[in-house]
């Protein structure tokens, strides 16, 4: 019955979707009242209709029918509850689906949200973004199928990769993912939109960055939680790698970050109107073509899966998606003349330009050394990829190079500037510069472009906290309190112009923590037996004994380890090999202790069935703790913006 | 693209703009050129024995993932030190001596298939700082043996990831 009846869901979806796109397209050319709120009505029953598949799914894994095909290929009697929920999004049809439930909530909200504003361009959005929901309906119906009747349901099922069951974080990084990659399709069916409608002017882009900005928050979060997870479950000691599907989530990161700035020059000045709806389409494009990297299986990973169909489909919607965004943006080339002008290479205007240009340089670097492999074999048939140094070596000098502007752009005024004012914006950071890079010689750092980052870093560090610093003090000065100074700093008019600070002090700590964290580590490959004892860094570790453990869902074997200094013992970690019922390969699962400025990180290579002798693969990871952190502060900044300032609102609605 | 070149042109009128177009161009060309460099300097090729072999003196001192089955009992662990030795081979029987660095991974045994990434010596011995072993993540009733999935493992990305012991 449940397969039946999730089919007849998705095929609801299909058809509210194709006859919704179709219905708000006729609206935005002929309006009438009755169609524009048939057509938001459309929106809100295809999103029903996705989220119903999805909760129906849910209760089939919990209920273990084994007679839905997805529950068949990934469900278990064994699982945890948990494990069985985010079951949900571990395999190809499933994840599809979850793609759904969350586009339907995307179109949902974005739709409510504007119910009553822009009549003048929001059919074309809606009808952009149904049509988008359609085709991901048109996945599940056909390529993906979910709810495929398994005609002799067995009576237990294999359970999801033991990768993706090994770590509460593979319930945190998928659901964010989604959020940011699926939430770059309300602001392309924005921008579309606006190209369509030919209003290119001011007021579309507060949506537009509304919209952007959410995903971006989102995406953030998933990338990090991404590496997160790949530094606590898969246990070779680093969070990054360049590997394709990592770059696949980073890729339009880069352009929405891009589009993000260039969006405020547009506001501001009325110029870069093309260049900001390029990057809002060329982000959505690159969520295509990192769900086609990822979901075709072009690349083995755990995110592929199997082999499956879905990869000529999801290429054909892309090329689609791409000759809709060219073809948009030629016919309508006149707009998009720009209303102003840049009046001086020392603004900070120029600054933002500048800015722009590094992250499509960056985005163009990493797209390149990701897609290069894949033209190779398809023109000459050999297999190859890219290897991690020329990313590092291309990704560094950018990197710093940003976090330099970061500092640089906000220290400049808007407008212009004479010579002496630039120095006097410019010069005082380099106090923070030298301190920064100072302290990092005093505490070892060698590597040249780990110090040249430490003192760009300073050199922001000295602008942005600058920066957050000044409206308090303005209003310290007035006689106003601390608490409340921030309450109206936080929460007042001037939000916006604050959050973003608090989003470049973020970035700011992370660039610094990769480039400490990637040059300043030691790590350490033993074989140790009961007893013996390995030296790493300042720590002893001692190899006491291994346990095996039994578990609902898992048998594993602990090495017991005692980590002491100075001859103090500090912890016993615990990093282990988990054989998980019902599959074949062992997993081993790292053991993690975070210190304020290090972590030290252990992990089984391989222990013998006695547990005798030990592989264990040990690192002292400096600052990588900071990255989670200051991840987490990206996005409370970039919270701060997006919740809309009530004076704003309030002064649009006199107006 | 057309949008900043014109506002980067607007700086000021006339020769200016098309010095700007011009400066934004040349540095377009020398960014294609270093990223160019950066990738033909930093290819992984992914290979098999018999390919291998054929390289010739082309496989020495390139980065190469080598990929083929362990074959039985070829296996030599280093006394004291955690490195080991074997021969990966492959269908077609053409073998490959390979030294690896580094604790090799739990699933790591004869007749496995594996991945090895590193370099041909001249001494005619493969150099391995990185040993992934492939998984298959697929139910199997125990005992019943499947075809290790050697060249996927190669394309391999973070679910396999073996340790650089550099």
């Amino acid at each position: 019955m449940i397969p039946g009846l999730g089919r007849a869901l998705i095929l609801l979806s299909l058809l509210l979707g194709t006859v919704g796109a179709m219905l708000a397209f006729a609206t935005a050319r002929r309006p009438s009242p009755a169609s524009w709120a048939w057509t938001k009505r459309l929106a809100f029953a295809f999103s029903g209709g996705l989220v119903a598949a999805n909760l129906l799914m849910v209760y089939a894994l919990l209920a273990h029918d084994f007679s839905v095909g997805y529950v068949a290929q990934v469900g278990s009697r064994s699982l945890p509850v948990w494990v069985t929920v985010v079951s949900l999004w571990s395999s190809l049809e499933g994840s599809i689906l979850f793609w759904g439930a969350i586009l339907g909530v995307y179109v949902s909200v974005a739709t409510w949200a504007n119910r009553n504003r822009h009549p003048e361009y929001m059919p074309w959005a809606i009808g952009v973004w149904l049509a988008c929901g359609a085709f991901f309906s048109f996945l599940l119906a056909g390529p993906a199928q979910p709810f495929a009747t398994v005609q002799f349901p067995p009576a237990d099922g294999p359970g999801p990769n033991p990768l993706l069951q090994n770590h509460i974080l593979m319930a945190a990084h998928p659901p964010f993912l989604y959020l940011g990659f699926v939430g770059m399709t309300i602001p392309f069916g924005l921008a579309s939109a606006a190209l369509l409608a030919g209003r290119l002017g001011g007021a579309f882009l507060r949506p537009l960055r509304t919209w952007l900005l959410l995903p971006w928050i989102f995406q953030t979060l998933a990338i990090v939680l991404g590496g997160w997870w790949a530094y606590e479950v898969l246990g070779w000691g680093g969070y990054w790698a360049w590997d394709p599907v990592e770059n696949a989530s980073f890729l339009p990161w880069l352009t929405a970050t891009a589009a993000l700035h260039s969006a405020i020059l547009t506001e501001r000045k009325g110029i870069l109107k093309g260049w900001t709806v390029t990057l809002v389409l060329a982000t959505f494009l690159l969520t295509i073509l990192g769900t086609f990297m990822t979901r075709s299986g072009v690349f083995n990973s755990v995110h592929s899966f199997t082999q499956s169909p879905i990869g000529p489909t999801i290429l054909a919607f892309l090329t689609a998606a791409l000759l809709w965004s060219v073809g948009l943006l030629a016919f309508r080339i006149d707009k998009l003349a720009p209303e102003g002008r840049i009046e001086d290479g020392k603004s900070r205007e120029a600054m933002f330009l500048v800015n722009n240009l590094l992250l499509v340089l960056f985005t163009f670097t990493v797209l390149l050394g990701t897609v290069f492999p894949l033209l190779v074999e398809a023109v000459r048939g050999v297999q190859m990829s890219v290897g991690r140094p020329y990313f590092d070596r291309m990704a560094v000098p950018l990197g710093a190079a940003l976090l330099f502007l970061m500092g640089v752009g906000p220290a400049l005024p808007w407008g212009r500037a004479t010579g002496a004012q630039v120095q006097k914006a410019l010069l005082p950071p380099l106090l923070g510069a030298v301190v920064a890079a100072g302290l990092g010689l005093v505490l070892g750092v060698r590597n040249s472009w780990t110090a040249l980052t430490l003192a760009f870093g300073g050199y922001t560090a000295q602008v942005t906290l600058g920066e957050l610093w000044l409206p308090i003090s303005q209003r310290l000065k007035r006689g106003t309190a601390l608490a409340a100074a921030l309450a109206e700093v936080t929460m007042g008019a001037g939000r916006r112009r604050f959050g973003s600070y608090v989003v470049h002090t973020g970035a700011m700590l992370v660039i610094v923590a990769i480039a400490v964290s990637s040059t300043m580590g030691i790590s350490k490959e033993v074989s140790l037996k009961p007893g013996d004892q390995a030296q790493l860094g300042p720590y002893t570790l001692t190899f006491l004994k291994s346990e095996n453990l039994t578990e609902p869902h898992r048998t594993a074997v602990v090495a017991r380890i005692e980590v002491s200094r100075d001859g103090q013992q500090v912890a016993v970690m615990g990093p282990r090999m988990n054989q998980y019922e019902r599959q074949r390969e062992p997993v081993g699962t790292p053991d993690v202790k975070s210190f304020l400025f290090h972590d030290l990180y252990l992990s089984v290579m391989n222990i013998s069935p006695d547990g005798q002798s030990l592989g264990l693969l040990a690192l002292v990871n400096p600052m990588v703790g900071w990255i989670w952190g200051a991840t987490g502060l990206m996005a409370l900044g970039g919270l701060l913006t997006l919740v809309p300032q009530r004076r704003t609102a309030a002064a649009e609605a006199v107006r | 693209m057309s949008e900043t070149t014109r506002t980067a042109g607007s700086l000021a009128p006339g020769k200016t703009k098309w010095f700007a177009l011009g400066a934004l161009g040349v540095a377009g060309v020398a960014f294609l050129a270093i990223a160019m460099g950066g990738i033909g300097s930093n290819l992984v090729y992914y290979w098999g024995p018999t390919e291998l072999q054929a390289a010739g003196d082309k496989a020495v001192g390139a980065t190469i993932r080598l990929g083929g089955l362990v074959v039985e009992n070829s296996i030599v662990r280093g006394a004291g030190s955690s490195g080991v030795e074997f021969d990966v081979i492959d269908r077609k029987g053409t073998k490959v001596h390979v030294k690896s660095a580094g604790v090799p991974p739990q699933m790591f045994r004869e007749k496995i298939g594996v991945v090895v990434e590193g370099t041909m010596t001249k001494a005619g011995h493969f150099e391995s700082h990185r040993l992934m072993v492939s998984h298959s993540n697929e139910y199997r009733v125990p005992g019943e043996e499947h075809p290790t999935d050697v060249e996927k493992t190669m394309r391999t990305t973070e679910g396999l990831e073996g340790k650089a012991t550099r």
